[in-house]
């Protein structure tokens, strides 16, 4: 490959003057150019080739088959579906169930995970003997252990609909999932978002201020309460303006089943906790080998600042092990999500259930599922890769 | 997982297969001395192991009968238990010759899936096993019920059908794997547990107290279970589709395993151009004379299998029903050996 010369460029140019070919920019060209026609010659050939077999074995092939209706039943659906949908919409429905478990168990698993790290560290003999057992109980045993035990032992522990367990008498668990009451925001509940809105900015603004504040004069505010109620305070305000248009859609006993509300299936919930538990476990110890990267001389200097210890943990301790920490989060992150594909076990409809189970089985289309499924699988992976590294970088030591 | 290996195999052999499809699988059985059969992963009646370990059922009898035709031994037969989202894959693929696996026939199946149906050994509906503690009569009372069924089945299709046509809430619960499906009902996930009803009857008994359960008097489709093999071989799809009728026609004539050496000496026409006595009817399938002799002889007749398997002689219990022959008003119709 060509050579870049730094400092002043040579008065007369390399390259020779005889012959092109003899160009060694020029050759290397040429040379990449083949290479990459050989490689779109070959994977023509193959697709070309992976039709005409396919239409030999009277297998049917090609993507049309996403616009055709589906005719099954999906149980968690967050966007419009029914039997008359299509594969497409199926397909759809799939990918935001998976990202569903994901998001929630990634959440789950981080604040647990850091929870279990910091406690196999601390002072106290209780906390840290539980918070080991924990790491050495969910790590050492395989995740479809886990899944099952969570659904199948603790399902089996729940009582039918009629006899529910009742929170309140507002919430009720029972094997068919957990019910809770849910909102519905009736007409003229656009001000509430709209004062969510101006809080947000409300609350950008004032970190700013609050930090310059500090920088200048050394003065706390109490940022975050005062964030916390503005968030709430400001769409609430809004909304009682109004009349206060929203009102709650309570579960109630009908039938076999609870109707009205809103509704955890217990997939759902077996998958997230046991994903969460078993990843947790994992993320436990890559915050005590992060924490623990850490000099000791760190945490004395901010004591010596008269930082309290948990200030200093905060302030000192986590920022600059988060730097440490965060490679090996984001390959956690990333096993955690391709394993919700163990959900088929627990009969929750994500991507691998949904779309390379029944809609492969119903169509036969084989090879256009498992490359659709694989290309969703690394792009999810590729986006969770991507914003990890972007805070990575926002984290990492900047050297002055 | 293996669904997914089973798919990239068959990628793989789709992408770089120089084109010759539907090599002759007769003389590759011939050669490696054993049929590769595909059979369900355990269900009572059909194709389940038994104490020994030995596969049994009406499905893997017909498997029996294959290898008993072509290689005179109806134990040269290698049995791959398949779910029903891996069961066409693995026939594509060529992991398995036959698959014999209580499969509905379908148009869909039949025109996309690179397989034919050879014929059905076994006409069934598809029903609803419920609690009785439950209270429920029919299936019409079934509303907002929870559904348990199997994933990739016609099964999971006609159960969308059947409420949405009768405008009854339900909410399904699709698994992989049978043993899961049914834990999830025994756990009381579903009210109802649905699939073809002969199955229904067959894993009941699987069940841990199988008196509290009851199956529903509605058969909500057809399901006809039929054989199939991969397309493009049609010599292999006529022995396959053969031996089946073979099984029909030996019944109907009254020709037995106990019986069959005496009938070579049967005066019938019929008889004797079945068992080969008169006439190349086997060997025109590219088998022996004696086929019907040796399918006959090591396996029985298709009433013999039947009762052996799922009917009488069996703690199934399942009457002959639509499986009846034609001659005692049932669908089971062999056409004529000649
Ligand atoms: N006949 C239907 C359903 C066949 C089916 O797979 N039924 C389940 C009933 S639980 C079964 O036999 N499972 C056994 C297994 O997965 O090995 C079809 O062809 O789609």
């Amino acid at each position: 490959m060509a050579i870049t010369h730094e400092g002043p460029a040579p008065a007369e140019p390399v390259r020779s003057r005889s012959s092109i070919l003899n160009d060694a920019r020029f050759r290397g060209l040429v040379a990449q150019a083949v290479v990459a026609a050989i490689v779109v010659f070959a994977i023509g050939m193959m697709v070309w080739n992976a039709q005409t077999n396919l239409a030999n074995q009277r297998i049917a092939s090609g993507f049309g088959f996403l616009n055709q209706t589906a005719g099954f039943g999906i149980n968690q659906t967050m966007v419009e579906y029914n039997e008359t949908s299509t594969y497409g919409r199926a397909l759809l429905v799939a990918v935001i169930n998976t990202l569903m478990v994901a998001g929630v168990g990634i959440v789950f698993a981080t604040i647990l995970g850091f929870l279990v790290g910091v406690g196999r560290l601390s002072k106290n003999w209780m906390v840290r003997q539980v918070c080991t057992a924990y790491v050495e109980v969910t790590r050492n045993l395989p995740l479809l252990f886990h899944i099952l035990f969570w659904y199948l032992a603790v399902l089996a522990a729940m009582p039918a609909a009629r006899n529910s367990y009742s929170l309140f008498g507002e919430i009720y668990i029972n094997n068919r999932g957990i019910y809770i009451p849910r909102f519905v925001f009736g007409e003229g509940s656009g001000v509430g978002l709209i004062a969510f809105a101006i809080a947000v900015v409300g609350v950008i603004v004032l970190k700013k201020w609050a930090t310059a504040r500090r920088n200048a004069t050394g003065q706390q505010f109490p940022v975050f309460w005062t964030s916390v109620g503005l968030l709430i305070g400001l769409p609430l305000i809004a909304l009682l303006a109004v009349g206060f248009p929203v009102t709650i859609d309570h579960p109630v006993l009908k039938g076999f089943n609870f109707s009205g509300g809103s509704r955890l299936l217990p997939e759902f919930a077996a998958l997230v906790i046991a994903l969460s538990i078993y990843t947790g476990g994992f993320i436990a110890e890559i915050v005590r080998a992060g924490i623990k990267a850490v000099n000791y001389g760190q945490s004395e200097a901010a004591a010596s600042l008269g930082l309290k210890s948990g200030l200093a943990t905060r302030l000192v301790v986590i920022p600059q092990a988060l730097r440490v920490m965060i490679p090996p989060l984001t390959s956690q992150y990333l096993n955690l999500t391709k394993n919700s594909s163990l959900a088929a076990f627990v009969g929750y409809p994500e991507l691998v259930q949904v779309f390379a189970g029944t809609t492969l089985n119903q169509t036969g289309q084989a090879i256009e599922i498992i490359a659709i499924t694989m290309g969703i699988y690394l792009v999810i992976s590729l986006v969770t890769s991507a914003f990890m590294n972007w805070y990575n970088q926002r984290v990492a030591l900047i050297e002055r | 997982m293996k669904k997914i290996l089973t798919a990239l195999a068959l990628g793989a052999s789709a992408v770089f297969a120089s084109g010759a499809a539907g090599a002759a699988t007769l003389d590759q059985v011939k050669k490696d001395g054993v049929l590769k059969c595909g059979v369900s992963t355990g269900l009572p009646g059909f194709s389940n192991p038994n104490e020994k370990g030995e596969w049994t059922g009406l499905d893997v009898d017909l498997c029996r009968a294959v290898a008993a035709a072509i290689l005179d031994d109806p134990t040269k037969v290698r049995f791959t238990p398949l779910t029903a989202k891996d069961r066409f894959t693995a026939l594509q693929s060529g992991e398995v010759d036959v698959l014999s696996r209580n499969s509905t026939w379908t148009s869909s199946r039949d025109a996309t899936q690179g397989l034919n149906f050879t014929a059905a050994n076994y006409y069934d509906g598809q029903g609803f096993l419920v609690r009785k503690a439950l209270g429920v009569k029919s299936a019409m009372e079934l509303n907002g019920a929870s559904v348990c069924t199997q994933s990739g089945t016609t099964t999971e299709l006609n159960v969308a059908d059947f409420f949405r046509t009768n405008n009854l809430q339900y909410e399904v619960v699709a698994f992989q794997g049978q043993e899961e499906t049914l834990k999830a009902y025994e756990s009381g996930r579903c009210e109802v547990f649905t699939s073809d009803s002969s199955q229904l009857y067959a894993l009941r008994l699987k069940l841990a107290n199988k008196d509290e359960h009851m199956v529903l008097p509605e058969l909500i489709s057809k399901e006809p279970l039929a054989t199939a093999v991969r397309q493009g071989d049609d010599q292999w799809f006529d022995i396959v589709k053969w031996v089946h009728f073979a099984m029909l026609n030996a019944e109907e004539a009254g020709v037995t395993s106990k019986n069959v050496q005496e009938m070579l000496s049967s005066p019938n026409p019929d008889i004797r151009r079945m068992l080969g006595v008169e006439g190349n009817f086997g060997e025109q399938l590219g088998l022996t004379k004696d086929w019907v002799v040796r399918i006959v002889g090591k396996v029985g007749n298709y009433g013999e299998a039947f009762d052996r398997n799922v009917g009488a002689g069996s703690p199934l219990q399942i009457e002959r029903g639509k499986n009846a022959l034609w001659t005692k008003g049932g669908l089971q119709y062999g056409p004529p050996i000649r």
